[in-house]
Formats: structure tokens, C-alpha cells, sequence
């Protein structure tokens, strides 16, 4: 209890809530001697934001194809550009949680019918206030029938969009979605001046100066920027450095302060040099080795829970990801999933219990794997080592090492094969990665997992989840979602791996976000020089 | 007419046949790629009449032939038409003209071009003229030993040294050469300092020997030694007499590595982060912007054809058998 209320009180310091003072005071009040007090004070102190500087950062994304139309952004390169020019209605925090952005507040009734209340006084780069008129124009943009916009796909269930007022937009979906506000803070809905959809236009902390497609961009801070406690630095450079090499040398000669992407290969060199901060997030993304129940012999319960006993997941981390990433837990919901269900025992290589499904399933003979880097880096190599470990639970997997040309269309979701390696880059809201991949009526059902007694209520389940207002008991139904996949799923998913960055360490910042690859890709707004 | 006028007429005439031939090369080259770009770019998921609509969006519909001329005839004219890229399969426009995609990053590519050839081409001849002078001599030796070691190794290893000793060690000079239309030119010389440096001993040793070689077999001709008998010192015997003859090799190899130095820079580019000429050509292949990739092609194709025409020129108006004819 103390220590919460001291951790808030310096959360305040921090902020400039409360001044030193204050703090010492509040501390000394809680019990806490004077010296320990002072040394609390003063760590909360470096933590507090610093303005200034000219922050450089390499890339290792960007193509001469780029714009600044958030509509066509596809890469890490416009990602982290459009998220420092731009705001949405909604944003993923550090911590992994949805808050307003543009919009103050949103709610619904129902999940069907969502307000959102647009934030007053904020000023686009051009001086244009923004209001509800700039909102129906940007998601005109990419919802109209002519739009090409790669949100239109995830925008496809509104039904219909209004005004009400300046500061009030209404959004009608199709069916109720509880979880439609994580949409709206997708980057690629990104809020415009009215008429302005292209030229990088925004509200965010920093203002467009140039843009070179596939080369940089370079901003400079928006004095009028409305979010408090963000946007530190005076200038900022977004370099397009797409050789790893390249981009770590910069770093290391202090050309740049930080890069995305460090090469795992060469991390331990890179470790050894003082002034580098290496930084690595789990986030959602994982990769998997789905099980089509429709293929023999996955259909079969013990079979597929043999699989899952067999594999040795710590030693995938360790030499796949180098240990840059997570043991998983057979679900894709990752620890950076608000409603991740971490009461779910953690499955690790057991040879008698993967023995005892095995021999109650009555299989014999092989079972194949295919595998291709093209699923991930070092797929087939992960394969060999599943085929290892199974070994020693008696159970006989042979690697098939499949082309990478036309994994995705061949070897992938096709019936042709039963078993095979896959990734997924995961999605914040577990409803969204529920709808993309496992629920029945998807396309991308890698599993094929529909009709055994769990699936249907999984899929019931999901349903509930959508339309579910009250948050406890929407965790609750999406715990029994993930336990159900966690059960009888077909999906193994032994690995997410990590966001593994560097930085200078003439930078500070607070917690990263694991949501995207550079603190959710919003460094440059979060970040700023100690 | 006069033989050396002549004889450049004749060399252009040769310089436009060569550059069509190429350019039927460049182009048919491009069209024996297998699949459907159409397809390509539009992705899998594309539905055939998309397909078919954006191939004729394109023009690829037409035949070849007809595909080759409209191509042929716009590029004498400057226009290398539109880029493919930056459309997508729903039509959307956001493609430029290929001319403005080139123009800014072939003036960077020229730039670094002619850094390194500045710094490269005096150095060679000199070096080349000193060896020759003390040819067999511990100087003679060791400058041979240092340019064959440069050339010996691969240009990204060449510059990755360079970077070790002179950025990351050293901080003298930077490591990212990321230049723009706005970098003033003192700034643009520091910041292409290494990327220039590696080129630089990446061709010295070629135009360094060429020189020598030609130098030293022409020291052993006839007039050179009537020259020595007469009673001429050794420098003037090298740069009066044994110097105008050797122009011609010498124009043809500086030339090809003037060439090189326009088009065959990528991996420098790459490892230096230069937005230049080279890294576009690559982008284009991987975004399979066919307009893009052909007017690169066209563009290095002149480069080269250009300057051997130069180099033959020299060659022809320096040769003083050709210049005094009988």
C-alpha cells in the first residue's frame, strides 16, 4: 500500500505534478527516512522529461514508394513517420491499454453505436482547428467506394459515420464490436485537416519540414501541440537506413541516437560498447505451427496434445531468437495483451505426458512437418529441433523443408499439408486476433479448428466477447477463449519473438510500449534526451 | 575534311548505333522476364479483371513492338515515361515520372562521381608517371603492393575499414553520407568524404598501372632512345616524349573507370546510406518498376558509350600521328 502510494507520488514528481517539496513532504508522512527520500526524489527527477535536441533515428525500412497518405502506409518507416506527424482517435498506451487521443472520450451502449467526443482547441500544422467535419473527411478517405485506402478492409463493418455538433462523431457498425475502438487507433487512420488527405497535414507533435520517399524525413516539434508530457525534442531526422550494418555503425559512431532492428547475430558486439542501450519488447507477434484438425491425424485430441508436450520451447528461445523472445503458451495472445491469460499453466517439454497422449491417440508412423524460412527466420531449423525433442517421447516427425516461393499459397492453410510453420505480428485487441485467424467464418483459419464441442463454444464465445461491455466480465469470457485454444486448439505456439532495438545512451524514456516495434512506434513523441 | 574531324563524326555515328542496339537490348531484356507484372504488382489476391484493367492502364496490353517505340521515342524526347509503382489494386495514383525520380538521385550519383575521380585520376597519374620514373626502385614496389591490396579486396570490406578507422575509432569523418537537395556544398564534400576515399582506392591501382605500363613500353621505342642519346633528361623524355603516345590507353582506362564510378557504386551506396542512382535501380528491380529500371539501364548505358566516345576522341586528337597527317 505504501509502496504504491510513494510510486504514485513520484509518478507526479515525474510528471511535475508536485514539486520536490511536495514530495518529501508526502514521503516523510508515508515513513520513509529522509535519505532514502531524497534519493527516491532525486531518481524520479531524471526521469522527468527533458526538452530538446535534435533526435536521429535509422530505420531499417523505407521505399521510394512511400507517402505521407496514412492510407498507403506499409512499412515501419511510415509507421513510426505517420505516428510523429499524426494523431488518431485513439491510441495504445505504454502500457498496452486503449485511450483516447483526438477523441477525449468514446463509448457505447450497446458495441453497435460508438461516440467518440473530439477533443476541443486542437490545431492541425496549418492552424485549422480540428472538429467533427475533419474526422467524417479522413474516415471518407478510407472508407468511400473509391478508396484505396489498406484500412478499408477493418473499417468495412461501419455501417455509417456522423457528426453531431463540432466535437461529436458517430459511428454505426454493422454488428456490436466492444473492441472497435482499438481500430481506430490503427496508423493508418491517421486524422487530417478536411481536403488535406495527402500532404502531411496533422496535429502531432512534430511538423513535416521535408520528406524524401526512401531516403528521410525531417520534422520539427509543434509548438502547439496539445497532448501534455509529449514531443521533447526540437528537431527530428527519421533516416531510411535498410542495411543492418550500416545502421548499427551509425549508431555506434553517433551518426544516429537510435535504430529499430539490431541484427541478432552481430547483438553481442554491440552490447560490449558503453554508450549503447540495447532494448527488446514482446509484444504480439508469434510464430506458430498451426495443426489442421480436417487432415489426418490431427483431428485427433491426444495427437495434438503429444505435439504440444513435445516441444521444447525454452531451447527455441534460446536458439532460434537467441533468446530475444518468449516461450508461448499454445494461445496468440501475447503477455502484451491487456487480457492475456496468464492462469493458463505454461506447457514445457515433458516426455512422459507427450508418451502417454501419444500412445492413447494410437498413432504410428511419421507425422510431417513442413517448414520454410519463408514462415520465419530459422522455421526449418525450429522444425529440426521440435523433430528432436519429440524424439524423445517416441514420437517420429519428418521436416519437410518446403520452397519459399509460394509457401503462402502452397504449403500454408492448404489441405495439402497438415502441419507447417507460420507467423503472425498478432493484433492489440484478442478479439481481433480471435476474428483473424481462429473463429469459423475466417479465411485465414490456419487450424481448421470448427466443429469439436470447444470450438463451437470458442466461437459463441468470441461472440459474447464482441458485444461484452463490463470489463471483468469480458475478461472473464476471454480467459475461457484462450483456455479453450490452450486446450483443444490446433495451434502450437512455442514462440513470440522480440522487438530488439538500440539506442544511445544519451536517451531516456519510460516504459516501452510492445505493441509495435519502437516503443509502439511512437518514440520520437515519447522519448527525450536525459 | 579534316581526318581527326572525321574520325569523331564516324565515332558518334558508331556511339548512336551502339546506343539504339542497347537500348533493344535493355528493353527485350526486360520483356523475356518471366511473369506477369501486372499480376506481380497487383499480388495474389488480385481478380483477373483487375488484372486485365491495370495491364491495360499500363499499355501492356500492346504488343511489344509498339510498347518499344512508344518507349524509344519518349526517351529522345526526355520523357522516360511514368513509374509503374505506387499504384495499387484499386487504382489509386500516387506514381511519378520517371525523369523526376532519377533527376535528383543521378545528380548525387555524379557528385560522389566526380569526388572520387577528382581525387582519383590526378593520383593515379602521378603515381603512375612516378613508377615509371623509378620503375624497379622500393618506391616503385611498394605503391604497386599498396593499390593491388585496395583493388584486391571487395569495395563493402574497402569501406566497412575505411569506417572503422575514420568513424567509428575516429570520429573524423561520418558514416551515414545521407545527403539532400538543401546540403550546402562544404557539408556535401565532408559528408561523401569515405564513400569518395573507398572509390578512390577501389580504381587507383587500374589507371596507376595503365599508366606505368604504358609509359614503360614506350621507353623502350626507338625516338625514346634517340631522345636519351641527344641528351634529354629522364622527366622530360617521360612527359614530352613518351607521355602524348601514351594518352590514348590511358584515356580508354580512366574512362571505364569513370563508367564504373556512375554505375557500379550500389554496394558503396548501400553501405554508406547515399541516396544515389545505383540504390534506385535496385529499388525499382525489387518493386518491379519496369519504367524505372529501363531508364536507369538507359541512363548507364549513355554513361558508358559517352565517355569511351571521349576516350576514343582523346585518343584520335592527341595521337600526332593522326594530328600532323601527311
Amino acid at each position: 500500500m505504501k509502496d504504491k502510494f510513494i510510486k504514485a507520488q513520484q509518478e507526479k514528481l515525474t510528471l511535475g505534478a508536485i514539486d520536490r517539496r511536495q514530495f518529501m513532504t508526502s514521503a516523510i508522512a508515508a515513513g520513509i527516512a529522509i535519505p532514502t527520500a531524497l534519493s527516491l526524489a532525486s531518481d524520479a527527477i531524471a526521469a522527468t522529461p527533458k526538452k530538446g535536441g535534435k533526435f536521429r533515428m535509422g530505420l531499417g525500412h523505407g521505399s521510394t514508394t512511400d507517402t505521407l497518405d496514412s492510407g498507403t502506409s506499409e512499412n515501419h518507416f511510415t509507421l513510426v513517420n505517420g505516428y510523429t506527424f499524426g494523431n488518431h482517435l485513439t491510441e495504445i498506451n505504454n502500457e498496452g491499454k486503449l485511450v483516447g487521443e483526438l477523441a477525449e472520450t468514446f463509448e457505447s451502449d450497446d458495441g453497435k453505436t460508438w461516440v467518440f467526443n473530439l477533443r476541443k482547441g486542437v490545431e492541425f500544422h496549418n492552424g485549422k482547428t480540428m472538429t467533427s467535419e475533419d474526422v467524417l473527411a479522413s474516415y471518407e478517405h478510407h472508407m468511400g467506394e473509391k478508396s484505396t485506402s489498406a484500412a478499408k478492409g477493418s473499417l468495412s463493418p461501419v455501417k455509417s459515420i456522423k457528426a453531431d455538433g463540432k466535437y461529436k462523431v458517430i459511428m454505426e457498425l454493422d454488428s456490436p464490436d466492444t473492441d472497435f475502438p482499438y481500430i481506430v487507433s490503427d496508423y493508418h487512420i491517421s486524422i487530417r485537416p478536411a481536403g488535406d488527405m495527402t500532404s502531411g497535414v496533422g496535429t502531432g507533435g512534430y511538423i513535416v519540414q521535408s520528406f524524401e520517399p526512401g531516403v528521410k524525413s525531417v520534422l520539427k516539434r509543434n509548438p502547439n501541440y496539445w497532448k501534455e508530457g509529449a514531443a521533447h525534442f526540437d528537431e527530428v531526422e527519421l533516416l531510411s537506413i535498410v542495411d543492418p550494418n550500416a545502421r548499427q555503425t551509425a549508431l555506434i559512431s553517433g551518426e544516429i541516437d537510435a535504430m529499430d532492428r539490431v541484427d541478432l547475430k552481430t547483438i553481442n558486439l554491440m552490447k560490449r560498447n558503453p554508450n549503447i542501450n540495447i532494448m527488446q519488447a514482446t509484444g504480439t507477434a508469434h510464430y506458430t505451427f498451426p495443426m489442421r484438425l480436417n487432415v489426418d491425424p490431427f483431428g485427433d485430441y491426444d495427437l495434438r496434445m503429444a505435439l504440444k508436450w513435445a516441444v521444447d520451447r525454452q531451447e527455441l528461445v534460446d536458439k532460434i531468437l537467441l533468446g530475444y523472445g518468449a516461450v508461448g503458451n499454445d494461445i496468440p495472445i501475447g503477455t502484451a495483451n491487456y487480457f492475456h491469460n496468464s492462469d493458463l499453466p505454461q506447457r514445457e517439454f515433458d516426455a512422459d505426458k507427450a508418451a502417454f497422449h501419444y500412445k492413447k491417440s494410437g498413432h504410428s508412423g511419421k507425422i510431417q512437418l513442413s517448414a520454410a524460412d519463408a514462415a520465419f527466420a530459422g522455421a526449418v531449423d525450429a522444425a529440426q529441433l521440435m523433430a528432436n525433442s519429440a524424439k524423445k517421447a517416441g514420437i517420429d516427425i519428418e521436416v519437410i523443408r518446403e520452397p519459399n516461393d509460394g509457401y503462402w499459397s502452397n504449403v500454408w492453410n492448404n489441405d495439402a499439408k497438415g502441419w507447417c510453420a507460420c507467423y503472425w505480428g498478432g493484433r492489440p485487441a484478442e478479439t481481433m486476433m480471435f476474428s483473424a485467424a481462429y473463429v469459423a467464418e475466417s479465411k485465414w483459419n490456419d487450424t481448421m479448428w470448427k466443429t469439436t464441442d470447444s470450438a463451437v463454444k470458442f466461437n459463441q464465445l468470441v461472440k459474447d466477447a464482441r458485444k461484452e461491455l463490463d470489463e471483468s466480465k469480458k475478461r472473464d469470457i476471454l480467459y475461457e477463449c484462450q483456455r479453450l485454444i490452450y486446450d483443444d486448439g490446433g495451434l502450437l505456439c512455442p514462440l513470440f519473438n522480440s522487438y530488439v532495438s538500440a539506442n544511445s545512451k544519451k536517451i531516456a524514456h519510460g516504459k516501452i510500449a510492445a505493441n509495435w516495434d519502437s516503443d509502439g512506434a511512437k518514440c520520437v513523441e515519447r522519448w527525450w534526451f536525459a | 575534311m579534316h581526318p581527326v574531324v572525321k574520325t569523331v563524326l564516324e565515332r558518334l555515328g558508331l556511339g548512336l548505333a551502339t546506343l539504339f542496339f542497347v537500348s533493344i537490348i535493355i528493353f527485350s531484356a526486360i520483356e523475356m522476364l518471366p511473369g506477369d507484372f501486372g499480376q506481380a504488382i497487383l499480388g495474389q489476391a488480385a481478380l483477373p479483371e483487375t488484372v486485365a484493367a491495370f495491364r491495360q492502364e499500363l499499355g501492356l496490353d500492346k504488343p511489344a513492338h509498339i510498347r518499344y517505340f512508344d518507349w524509344a521515342l519518349g526517351a529522345i524526347q526526355g520523357d522516360l515515361g511514368t513509374s509503374f509503382s505506387g499504384r495499387n489494386a484499386s487504382g489509386a495514383d500516387r506514381s511519378a515520372e520517371v525523369v523526376d525520380k532519377i533527376a535528383p538521385r543521378l545528380w548525387n550519383t555524379l557528385f560522389l562521381a566526380s569526388m572520387a575521380a577528382l581525387i582519383a585520376v590526378p593520383l593515379s597519374l602521378i603515381l603512375g608517371i612516378l613508377t615509371a620514373l623509378y620503375r624497379n626502385s622500393f618506391f616503385d614496389r611498394s605503391v604497386n603492393t599498396a593499390t593491388l591490396t585496395t583493388i584486391s579486396f571487395p569495395e563493402f570490406f574497402v569501406a566497412y575499414i575505411l569506417i572503422l578507422f575514420f568513424a567509428s575509432l575516429n570520429q573524423i569523418f561520418p558514416s551515414l553520407a545521407n545527403v539532400d537537395p538543401d546540403t550546402n556544398l562544404g557539408e556535401r564534400i565532408y559528408r561523401t568524404a569515405l564513400p569518395a576515399f573507398t572509390l578512390t582506392l577501389v580504381i587507383v591501382a587500374h589507371m596507376m598501372r595503365m599508366t606505368r605500363a604504358a609509359i614503360i613500353n614506350l621507353l623502350a621505342s626507338p625516338y625514346i632512345q634517340m631522345a636519351k642519346l641527344s641528351g634529354a633528361s629522364q622527366t622530360e623524355i617521360i612527359l614530352k616524349h613518351a607521355l602524348p603516345n601514351a594518352w590514348a590507353p590511358i584515356a580508354t582506362v580512366i574512362a571505364f573507370n569513370l563508367a564504373y564510378l556512375v554505375v557500379g557504386v550500389v554496394v558503396v551506396e548501400v553501405v554508406f546510406v547515399y541516396p544515389g542512382v545505383g540504390q534506385l535501380m535496385v529499388d525499382a528491380v525489387r518493386t518491379r518498376d519496369i519504367p524505372v529500371v529501363q531508364g536507369c539501364a538507359l541512363i548507364f548505358a549513355v554513361t558508358y558509350i559517352l565517355l569511351n566516345l571521349i576516350a576514343d576522341i582523346i585518343g584520335i586528337v592527341t595521337n600526332p600521328r593522326l594530328l600532323h597527317p601527311k
